[in-house]
């Protein structure tokens, strides 16, 4: 019997595999109303504890506790969709997908690439509806219009960055539950921060490490970009020293975990 | 003409477990070819390897003229691989799956639409083509699954234990969809722990235990050495095992295994229904009583105890018992 030899195809590029990926990451979220639903109801309603039942209870320097609230809370809702995104590539490395993809001729990062931009681009979507939440419950802009979109922007690109951490634990862990798990010792960076207190109230061998990590820092640059004079004031430094410092983490966090998950990948 | 497949010595340890143990193993263009095993012989890693997602520890694999480790995305043009997972993406509609990999494959979004309505026709999945994959059955997911392995226009298939868990229907169609492609002059290699689908697919068989290939040959030659059928008795006393043996012992095959425990006596057959004639009548001359008398094909057991004089597991055969006590 002959075989008829296909014509060789050259191999898909980088850009054009990695936009595949995205598109199908795309789809799955879009097409799964649990997700979409669930994810929105969920940072609603932590959103709602914090601003109404401990709001009261909690002093925020010279700011409304919901205008320093909601910068915490939309970028603590950056670990709550890694969560997600660790499960989902663990997902799909248990159900064989991974498998498949591995032995296509196209480049071993576009996947996780793919990956990473689908997940950034439901994370960006999360924010944008914390943010209206934050809106429907007294959230304030007090400074510049380009202020805020220079948060927003810096919230994609701290968001993306730490996709790559999350991807890293779901290649790891290998099952989405054991990624959930690992995904949840993440949780304490959030509360360790200055995201829903002042760090000034916690004990002083507590501050240097949540004054410095990557959160703080992170929240600190959107309240400034966010609520101006007042936040600087607060907080003591100028927009540039957050904004800077936020850029720096996220590029840290990229250089780290980008080429530990490509490298797990790699190795199967 | 360059061998589809050139596997020589290969070696794989997972941690304490051996799972290769210098296999070797050839396969030609214009040929499937099985590679039959129990769980855990292997089967897996080596499909795993001809697929770049595993890397030896030792020898060599060439697929289609290329080294595994040193040109691994020279060997991702030319295969296309159907895992033990239908790994189709459920929030996807069965033509999205294959378009989607279909242009991973590099094809332009013309060509990847027309070779995506080509392999659902191909394979009858043209009605759910716009369905999602959640909403297909069991048999179509891997129906669809191997539409992914195929919509590159792979010179190699690469399908490991393709029907496994799949009900006896899906099972005979997706057999019927895999000897259509093979009409068209698709290579394939495939896995199974099912002696029925190896026969039915497969113009050469390759068995494989703990790692190594153990026999290989086509599926007439492997039946032809195993005998094609096997004559069963059950025994009503114990003590009649041994008459009933030596009597059963003058047929086609000679050795008759006998099993304690389930007091059965079976033997491999050449002719069916002549030798069973036989078989009653010479049981009647010895004057033993029995109470159930079959003919039945092989199981893999049988054949696997056949070809290479092991037992496939830890049989309780006599005659295996003999072979790892000696």
């Amino acid at each position: 019997m002959a075989t008829i030899a296909p014509p060789v195809q050259p191999p898909a590029t980088l850009a054009a595999s990695t936009l595949g990926i995205a598109k199908r990451g795309l789809l799955k979220y879009l097409r799964t109303p649990q997700l979409v639903v669930l994810g929105t109801v969920q940072g609603a309603l932590f959103l709602l504890i914090f601003r109404y039942v401990f709001g009261g209870a909690i002093g925020a320097g010279g700011l409304d506790y919901v205008d320093f609230l909601v910068p915490g809370f939309i970028t603590t809702g950056i670990l709550f969709s890694g969560m997600g995104a660790a499960a989902g590539i663990a997902e799909d490395l248990q159900q064989g997908l991974v498998d498949r993809l591995r032995s296509l001729p196209i480049p071993r990062s576009a996947v996780l690439a793919g990956r990473a931009l689908a997940d950034t681009a439901v994370l960006t979507w999360g924010l944008l509806i914390t943010a209206a939440i934050g809106f429907a419950v007294g959230f304030r802009l007090h400074g510049s219009l380009t202020g805020a979109l220079a948060a927003l922007g810096l919230l994609v690109v701290f968001g993306f960055a730490f996709e790559w951490l999350f991807l890293t634990l779901g290649l790891f862990a290998g099952t989405p539950q054991a990624a959930q798990g690992l995904a949840l010792l993440v949780f304490p960076l959030t509360f360790v921060s200055s995201a829903y207190v002042p760090v000034e109230t916690m004990p002083s061998w507590m501050q240097g490490f949540a004054e410095h990590q990557p959160i703080t820092v992170m929240v600190d640059a959107v309240r400034v970009l966010t609520q101006g004079p007042a936040a600087e004031a607060m907080l003591g430094h100028g927009a540039g020293f957050y904004v800077v410092r936020s850029l720096a983490w996220s590029a840290a966090i990229l250089a780290v975990f980008a080429p530990l998950a490509v490298a797990r990948y790699r190795r199967g | 003409m360059t061998p589809t497949i050139e596997a020589t010595g290969l070696r794989k340890r997972f941690g304490k477990t051996t799972a290769l143990d210098g296999l070797d193993l050839h396969a030609e263009p214009g040929q499937v070819l099985a590679v039959l095993g129990p769980n855990g012989a292997g089967k897996t890693t080596f499909i795993r390897m001809v697929a770049t997602l595993l890397r030896p520890d030792a020898g060599e694999l060439v697929v289609a003229g290329h080294d595994v480790r040193r040109q691994p995305a020279a060997v991702r043009r030319v295969i296309g691989l159907a895992g033990q997972a239908a790994a189709v993406e459920p929030a996807m509609t069965g033509r999205e799956n294959l378009e989607l990999v279909a242009r991973l494959y590099g094809q332009d979004v013309r060509t990847a639409k027309a070779s995506s309505a080509r392999v659902l026709t191909q394979l009858g999945l043209t009605e759910a083509a716009d369905r999602l994959a959640r909403t297909y059955s069991g048999g179509m997911r891997r129906k669809l699954d191997l539409g992914a392995s195929l919509v590159g226009a792979p010179r190699l298939l690469l399908l490991d234990e393709p029907t496994t868990g799949l009900d006896p229907r899906s099972r005979i169609e997706l057999w019927d969809a895999i000897r259509a492609l093979v009409e068209q002059g698709t290579d394939v290699l495939l896995t199974t722990q099912y002696l029925d689908e190896a026969d039915h697919l497969a113009s050469r068989i390759v068995i494989i235990d703990h790692g190594r290939a153990v026999a290989a040959g086509t599926p007439s030659e492997l039946k032809q050495r195993a005998g094609r059928n096997i004559i069963e008795v059950h025994v009503r006393d114990r003590a009649e095992l041994p008459t009933v043996a030596a009597a059963l012992a003058g047929l086609d095959h000679g050795q008759a295994q006998v099993e304690e425990a389930t007091r059965r006596v079976s033997v491999a057959v050449e002719a069916g229904s002549g030798r069973l004639r036989d078989a009653l009548r010479s049981l009647d001359a010895a004057g033993a009583t029995v109470d159930d008398i079959a003919l039945r094909p092989p199981t893999l057991d049988e054949v696997f105890l056949a070809l290479t004089g092991q037992a496939l597991t830890q049989a309780d055969t006599t005659t295996a018992a003999g072979n790892s006590a000696a």
